[in-house]
């Protein structure tokens, strides 16, 4: 029991950084900010799907297809942005060797993997009608595969590892090597793609936007956003329990051993 | 200098003593180079265009099979953890080691290279270049099979993880190493050399301070 | 022989998130020893990584005087660890000389080392012949080979004869004689001869 005694009542003070980072404390204050950010995720999720299928136009060369861009390109930014997060969570493990920082970043991986897929999926559904395939070897599509595979073999690190204690700082390097790398990655993939097919594909990015579809965007984006805050925070405190359950079984089987001798 | 020296010499004597590990890579790397050409099917000029694609990928597996056994047993009999109280930094232990490996594992690859370029029907100056590129892209290929190393060093299921790690990463070296050798863009060939030049350098100096890191974790 | 003193403070260690050692504090100077002892996942080990600087401990100080500058300990001691750190293909010769080189030690106290390992008639043989009783002896050789003040040695007699134990006990005695300092985790006895007496710490199962 002693370890569950260390995790629960070392607290010096609760300040507020105390509060927001021990893991005793987590449990508690999360707890309330789950339905809340639930909410706001199916509201806006409940917006942002009314805009994307009536409140915005049709593409006038693409048509309805266009739509799925309101879901592609949110599930985009977030692949990147979850890789941010396991990125700042991985310095929390190196630099202040912290507990939570190793539940963020583990809770955070297959969420990555989960939004890189889905934004490798709907670009394969958009791909269909605009390139006439699924997969066009497409230096954007190509970049977000490899970046599925760096999640994939990130999940495959943690797995391999009995003590998750031990592999978040393992974890932690190849997160580092690789956030390094992502960017020398695309630089790559875009130079491949330039000596192989000079200027092919259609594009829609470009400064011009109209607001009819900006907005539904900016929503969606939010949406997915909260989305990600909230799916995290329920994975994080499923890892914090899971870790006290762990705790508690080695404490019960120390405790057996103990009493056989 | 004389412990990193002492690195560099052991580790050499080592693989060469045991030199039948060499050409088991040597093996493979020339075995990978002759498969692919029966499931391309035997047109030579089909297989000359293929070339620098089944030269790098072969020569990446052939890397990524050696790299399990960069620090697995000194891990395992306890000399890594020695090491750690040699008057050099832990970075430059692993520096050594990338150096010596580097010479028993990339070294002969190159030295192969032509062989299989005869059998592919490379002519002579996509040779020149092939080997170019492999002398410049393999030392960016040790450094991350260096990470992955590193960071599996431990785990009795590390295996299959490593590499896993390892591809998707050294996507660039593949790219650029190719790219060295294709002519489809005039200009773009020299420019994948110098980036290949620029990738290595990098990765070489960064890598051993991100594989002490892990192979200081690994000691505990 | 540069003279070291060690003072451990309040030091607290964890393994695989439990917590193995708790607030532990001695003092070591020249020609002292300590003998740690007790039973299985008491802590010994674990006690003796930490000092050798192979995990950094969760609270507490570890003081190493006599390396110059600080964090320097790591020039002023040997770790003898349960692995021998013995090289198959590599020559007993080469095996002490590498250590030698790579740990900054002086050549030529090489073949005395063999030597008083009992072991100088096979120096030139390949080490992946040594029985598990020569390798310790040629992993203890190493401390004799380099000198160095701090042996933090685990298990030192473990897969030694009694000959073998009665040497390795001797090659501590003398080395505490030489104004050095050892840390000795073991569950065994080890005669050191007469007039060396380590002080004993005591290591209970479950901190």
């Amino acid at each position: 029991m002693k370890d569950l005694a260390l995790l629960e009542d070392n607290a010096p003070k609760p300040g507020l950084w105390t509060q927001i980072a021990h893991p005793g404390l987590f449990l508690g204050w999360s707890r309330h900010l789950i339905v809340p950010l639930a909410v706001i995720t199916a509201a806006l999720a409940a917006w942002g799907l009314y805009l994307s299928f009536w409140g915005s136009p049709p593409d006038y060369q693409m048509g309805d297809t266009v739509r799925i861009m309101y879901v592609h390109v949110p599930a985009a930014w977030l692949s990147q942005f979850c890789y941010a997060v396991m990125f700042a969570s991985a310095i929390g493990t190196l630099v202040w060797r912290h507990p939570m920082a190793d539940v963020s970043q583990k809770a955070a991986a297959p969420l990555g993997a989960a939004f890189t897929l889905l934004a490798l999926f709907t670009g394969s559904l958009w791909g269909r009608p605009t390139w006439g395939t699924f997969w066009e070897w497409d230096g954007r599509m190509t970049s977000t595969l490899v970046l599925l595979f760096i999640y994939l073999g990130i999940i495959a690190l943690w797995r391999a590892f009995d003590d998750q204690l031990k592999a978040a700082r393992f974890v932690s390097v190849v997160t580092l090597v690789g956030a390094i790398n992502i960017p020398v990655i695309k630089f790559s993939v875009d130079w491949w793609q330039t000596l192989h097919q000079p200027a092919s594909v259609i594009r829609l990015d470009g400064p011009t936007i109209a607001p009819e579809i900006l907005i539904p965007l900016l929503v969606m984006t939010a949406a997915f956003s909260m989305l990600f805050l909230t799916l995290h925070l329920v994975r994080m405190r499923t890892e914090v329990i899971k870790r006290r359950i762990r705790s508690l079984e080695l404490a019960a089987a120390r405790a057996a051993a103990g009493g056989a001798l | 200098m004389r412990a990193f020296l002492a690195i560099v010499a052991r580790d050499l004597r080592l693989g060469l003593r045991q030199g039948g590990d060499i050409l088991t890579l040597v093996l493979f790397f020339v075995i990978v180079g002759t498969v692919l050409p029966f499931a391309i099917g035997p047109d030579r000029p089909q297989l000359a265009r293929l070339a620098p694609a089944i030269v790098w990928v072969a020569a990446l597996l052939a890397q990524l099979l050696s790299n399990e056994r960069l620090f697995g047993s000194d891990f395992e009999d306890g000399s890594l953890a020695i090491l750690r109280h040699a008057p050099l930094p832990l970075e430059m232990v692993v520096g050594a080691k990338m150096l010596a490996h580097w010479v028993l594992t990339a070294l002969p690859i190159i030295a192969a290279t032509p062989v299989l370029a005869l059998m592919l029907g490379m002519e002579g100056e996509t040779l020149l270049r092939a080997i170019g590129s492999l002398v410049l892209g393999t030392p960016a290929l040790v450094a991350f099979g260096t990470v992955g190393a590193a960071v599996t060093v431990g785990l009795k299921r590390g295996g299959l993880v490593a590499p896993v790690l390892v591809l998707p990463l050294s996507l660039p070296v593949l790219i650029f190493g190719t790219g060295a050798m294709a002519p489809m863009v005039p200009g773009a060939s020299g420019q994948a050399l110098l980036l290949l030049a620029a990738l290595g350098l990098v990765s070489v100096a960064l890598v051993p301070f991100a594989a002490a890191m892990a192979l200081r974790f690994a000691g505990e | 022989m540069p003279e070291a003193g060690l003072k451990v403070d309040d030091l607290c260690v964890a393994r695989g998130g439990r917590p193995v050692l708790s607030g532990l504090g001695f003092a070591l100077g020249p020609g002292e020893a300590l003998e740690v002892r007790g039973p299985n996942g008491a802590g010994k080990s674990s006690l003796l990584m930490a000092l050798a600087g192979l995990i950094a401990p969760e609270k507490g100080t570890i003081g190493w005087s006599g390396g110059g500058e600080a964090g320097e300990s790591r020039a002023l001691l040997h770790y003898l660890g349960h692995r021998a750190a013995v090289k198959p293909g590599l020559t007993l010769r080469e095996n002490l000389t590498f250590w030698a080189d790579a740990l900054r030690g002086a050549r030529d106290g090489v073949m005395p080392a063999l030597a008083a390992a009992g072991l100088a008639a096979i120096a030139d043989l390949d080490a992946g012949v040594l029985s598990a009783g020569q390798a310790r002896r040629l992993a203890l050789a190493r401390l004799l080979a380099i000198r160095r003040p701090v042996w933090l040695l685990d298990e030192p007699t473990a897969a030694l004869d009694k000959d073998g134990a009665g040497w390795a006990g001797t090659l501590v005695a003398a080395h505490l004689a030489g104004g050095g300092m050892a840390v000795i985790a073991t569950h065994l006895d080890i005669a050191y001869g007469s007039g060396v007496s380590p002080r004993r710490l005591d290591l209970e199962g479950g901190a």
